[in-house]
């Protein structure tokens, strides 16, 4: 048995039959829009190669090094399709990893794969790619710039696709929104690490033996209509999180946040963050680390640049 | 690690394998549908679906212990939501010893409801892929309109994928071959692995890009214009459309039958 070592594969089962089928709904729009662009980008090539690679993809996953204790740095491989190929074609290539991974090996359920394409194939595809875009504008044009933007591009795709994955599973009643975000978070804050140090080192491969098929004065097409979905998309979870209408049982997280509240006066707990603990208002532990992983991602976007600088400035000093 | 990609369809000549593939596949999605709707502590839903499982399994001819031996691999993502035992408001059911964390009956319930809706939802999939060919399932996913290109562009994923898994597999045995260790020697530092692996998956890349470059090549040679012709492989039998209308009036009076009882 080929199991994926990538743990952010939803079952199913872990959500319920209205939020897989919104997921579903806005897969299928994502998956129609860039069959469209991938098309016009790449036109009778599309689907060997998008089929290639997406068998690509799925091998690469398998290649690992071990870390410590038992546990071994990985590639989901979404911002490292997005780098070379733009985050449509990367996003049909996700799509089709996931198929085969979940109809064939069941890793990852098919009633909510519509969520795993959203979470590994767009949130991390794009995030990957306007973070890898951004960084390396903004970091110069030296190979250590090209290099921390895609170690970036790695990590951010990875922690915003698992915060992402938290957050459907709250919704779905599954786990508590504060600590789902928290663990799948912090979790995959290490995977990212690995994530990223793979996805540098490939693009480093790439640009030292293939440099034109990194270049960057060709925006992948659709780029606007992308930002638009991005945002959406963001907005739509955000919503979906801190709404009491996300939780599906009139006894759900908001009941939990009123009967913790008073628990929570008579103990003085030192586990804050824990459930039987939890504090008085679920929203705000969830808001404390959903701003957590923002400044996560601003912290690791902006070392990129700082890198990428500074290793650009001493190139321009030893030249 | 180990590719074992041995395909996971297991030919035999059961009803079944017989059966349509459209059928198979609304089957096992409504089925998992079932499961996902069934109300919390349903546990004679529950059980009923587990019974159907279980005779599917037994009219595969793969044995009734089939799906269940492999059902285990969605368990791990149950940790995901062993909070519940614990944040679910109601009666008091134990209390964790040293940290102090007193699990509710309310929370219990949720928690096995969740792992029962997975474990059995999985065992559906499982023997979907166990008595389908995977092109049968992607021609099946085709006419129940899945989009064309897609579906193209999966199946040929899955014409390469062992082509790469085998390139992959060689890879990872050069590194293990040229990468000894002396006793004594110091281990050698992650970011230095990492590139190792990072430039394994660089070159894997390349690889398959050419590959692509010279399949497309080859396909051009062949005559083909950008569609992928599919066969229109069979027509619905009476047999197919009693099993579906079978599968849908069983999930559907037993999914009522949770909700009422």
């Amino acid at each position: 048995m080929l199991a994926s070592p990538v743990h952010m594969h939803i079952p199913d089962g872990f959500l319920t039959p209205a939020v897989a089928a919104l997921g579903w709904a806005l897969a299928i729009v994502m998956i129609v829009v860039a069959l469209r662009q991938t098309r016009r980008q790449l036109d009778d090539r599309m689907v060997p190669m998008m089929g290639v690679l997406a068998a690509f993809i799925f091998a690469a996953q398998a290649i690992n090094f071990p870390v410590a204790a038992g546990t071994s740095g990985h590639l989901i491989g979404a911002a490292l399709a997005a780098i070379v190929l733009g985050p449509w074609a990367a996003m049909l290539i996700m799509t089709s990893v996931l198929a085969v991974q979940g109809l064939l090996f069941q890793d990852g359920g098919l009633l909510v794969m519509g969520w795993n394409i959203l979470n590994m194939g767009v949130i991390a595809g794009f995030s990957g790619y306007f973070a890898y875009r951004l960084a390396r504008r903004w970091a110069g044009e030296s190979r250590v710039g090209v290099l921390a933007a895609s170690f970036a591009a790695g990590w951010i795709s990875v922690v915003l696709a698992a915060v992402a994955c938290a957050i459907e599973l709250a919704a779905s009643g599954t786990s508590p929104l504060a600590l789902a975000v928290a663990a799948m978070g912090s979790v995959h804050a290490l995977i990212g690490l690995g994530e990223g140090a793979i996805t540098a080192a490939a693009i480093g491969l790439l640009l030292a033996t293939r440099p034109e098929l990194l270049k960057l004065d060709r925006p992948a097409p659709g780029l606007r209509t992308a930002t638009l979905v991005l945002i959406g998309l963001g907005a739509a979870l955000l919503v979906a999180a801190f709404s009491p209408l996300a939780s599906p049982s009139p006894d759900g997280l908001e009941a939990v946040a009123r009967r913790q509240g008073f628990l929570g006066m008579e103990q003085a707990a030192p586990f804050h963050v824990l459930p039987g603990y939890t504090v008085p208002f679920i929203a705000h532990p969830a808001l404390t680390t959903v701003i957590a992983v923002m400044i996560g991602t601003l912290v690791v976007f902006g070392g990129a640049v700082v890198v990428g600088r500074l290793a650009a400035r001493r190139g321009a000093a030893s030249s | 690690m180990h590719f074992d990609l041995a395909d996971q369809y297991h030919p035999r000549s059961s009803f079944l394998h017989r059966l349509d593939p459209r059928v198979k596949v609304v089957i096992v999605i409504a089925f998992i549908l079932a499961a996902g709707l069934m109300p919390v502590a349903a546990w004679g839903g529950f059980l009923g679906l587990w019974l159907l499982a279980l005779v599917a399994s037994l009219a595969s001819g793969l044995g009734v212990t089939f799906a269940l031996r492999r059902s285990y691999v969605a368990l791990p993502f149950v940790l995901v939501a062993i909070p519940l035992l614990f944040t679910v408001p109601g009666q008091p059911l134990f209390t964790m010893p040293i940290l102090g964390w007193t699990a509710s009956v309310e929370g219990t319930q949720r928690f096995l409801t969740l792992l029962l809706r997975a474990w059995i939802a999985i065992q559906a999939a499982i023997l979907l892929t166990a008595v389908t060919p995977f092109p049968d399932i992607l021609w099946a996913l085709r006419s129940l309109r899945l989009p064309r290109l897609l579906v193209a562009t999966i199946g040929f994923m899955f014409r390469y994928l062992f082509v790469l898994a085998d390139e992959t597999t060689n890879m990872l045995r050069a590194r293990s071959a040229r990468s000894a260790r002396g006793a004594g020697s110091r281990r050698p530092s992650i970011v230095w692995q990492a590139r190792v692996a990072g430039n394994m998956v660089g070159s894997l890349f390349l690889r398959a890009l050419e590959r692509s470059e010279r399949v497309h090549a080859a396909m051009l040679a062949r005559g083909y214009s950008g569609e992928i012709p599919a066969l229109a492989r069979r027509a619905m039998s009476r047999s197919d459309w009693l099993a579906a209308a079978a599968a849908v009036l069983i999930l559907t009076g037993l999914t009522a039958w949770a909700h009422t009882g």
